[in-house]
């Protein structure tokens, strides 16, 4: 687990250097004139990163208690909520207005956010596989690590969110 | 020091922790991007603090659930057992949780490649429920005061008794609020 933190910290920071080199450093205006990032969007997409944080929590406490149905729920609505995060996303980079070849901030922006996103995907693999197997009845109160791990894993992609969100969009 | 990946509700919290800084440098860079700044230094530093700083299983948490059958207000004792231990003295008339952490090394511990570990703490754990066929017995994580912290969780012991060295002692002390002696 500290090996995993210890790489993601160093892949994401990679990009945050570059993010702060670019912005800062070199002093490019952000978002560069006459792009505009879609504030908006992105941030009813991290209302519903949130509420898939919190589901994936009720999914893992439904099980501790022996609530198999609850859990079944809880994973369902996170994978859908994470989906939708993932299709908004799509629909942002092609509505944007602007390409990585149109400069550095363009560049920057969707390899922040790219990078995040396959993030996302790998968590969409991670919650399609613990649906599967909830439904198979593989879960119980006892045993229940394959939910405990897919929900550290995806609570983990939404704290990047946050960061990325707050430093990409907002400040 | 808190690792916030640890568990599921950990990694929850963390989250928590995490969008209640974001919102306060968001907030405190809309009136002034250097107060933004100072908030963001303040922020790191907190949060810096928050990881260093570990709750201490047993300060606080008083065992108001009876995880057995038995009557509440009976002496809960949490022993600690090595891979390899041979026997536990269990004292008269207590409820007894011997926990075996699969102790490994750093390499080990740090490249999760601790499955040889728990398999000489589950033949040690096996070996020392036989004997003790009152006792509850469960192998623990490789870190022996994380084994104690975890099983504190779920029984509320009086005291801990460590059967391993001084080091082990010592480090189950730091991080427990409890009267820790070695049997």
């Amino acid at each position: 687990m500290y090996l995993f933190i210890a790489s993601e910290i160093m892949l994401f920071g990679s990009f945050f250097t570059a993010y702060f080199f670019i912005r800062i450093v070199n002093g490019v205006p952000w978002p560069t004139p006459p792009y505009h990032l879609p504030v908006f969007v992105a941030t009813i997409n991290t209302f519903i990163l949130m509420t898939s944080s919190a589901t994936m929590h009720w999914a893992t406490t439904s099980i501790k208690r022996g609530n198999v149905w609850g859990m079944r729920a809880g994973l369902l609505l996170t994978f859908l909520m994470g989906l939708a995060f993932l299709i908004a996303q799509l629909f942002e980079y092609m509505r944007a207005g602007f390409n990585t070849s149109d400069g550095a901030f363009p560049t920057i922006f969707f390899c922040l956010t790219g990078l995040h996103s396959c993030h996302v995907f790998i968590g969409l693999a991670i919650l399609a596989f613990m649906t599967i197997r909830a439904w198979r009845g593989h879960f119980t109160a006892e045993h229940h690590h394959g939910v405990e791990i897919g929900g550290i894993y995806w609570h983990f992609v939404d704290v990047m969110w946050i960061v990325v969100f707050t430093t990409v969009y907002i400040l | 020091m808190r690792n916030p990946l640890r568990s599921e509700a950990e990694a929850y919290r963390l989250l928590g922790v995490v969008i209640v800084g974001a919102a306060l440098i968001i907030a405190a860079a809309y009136i002034n991007t250097w107060l933004g700044v100072a908030v963001a230094i303040l922020v790191f530093a907190g949060f810096g603090w928050w990881l260093m700083h570990d709750p201490m299983p047993g300060a606080a948490d008083a065992p108001p659930v009876v995880i057995s059958g038995r009557p509440p207000g009976m002496h809960r004792v949490l022993v600690v057992a090595p891979p390899g231990t041979e026997s536990v003295t269990v004292p008269d008339g207590a409820e007894v949780l011997v926990v075996v952490p699969a102790l490994a090394s750093t390499r080990e511990a740090y490249t999760g490649a601790v499955d040889g570990r728990r398999d000489d703490a589950e033949a040690t754990a096996a070996a020392l429920g036989a004997r003790l066929p009152e006792a509850r017995i469960e192998v623990g994580a490789d870190d022996p005061a994380l084994a104690v912290e975890d099983a504190l969780r779920v029984f509320g012991a009086d005291e801990v008794v460590v059967l391993g060295d001084d080091g082990m002692l010592d480090a189950i002390r730091e991080r427990v609020a409890l009267p820790v002696s070695r049997a």
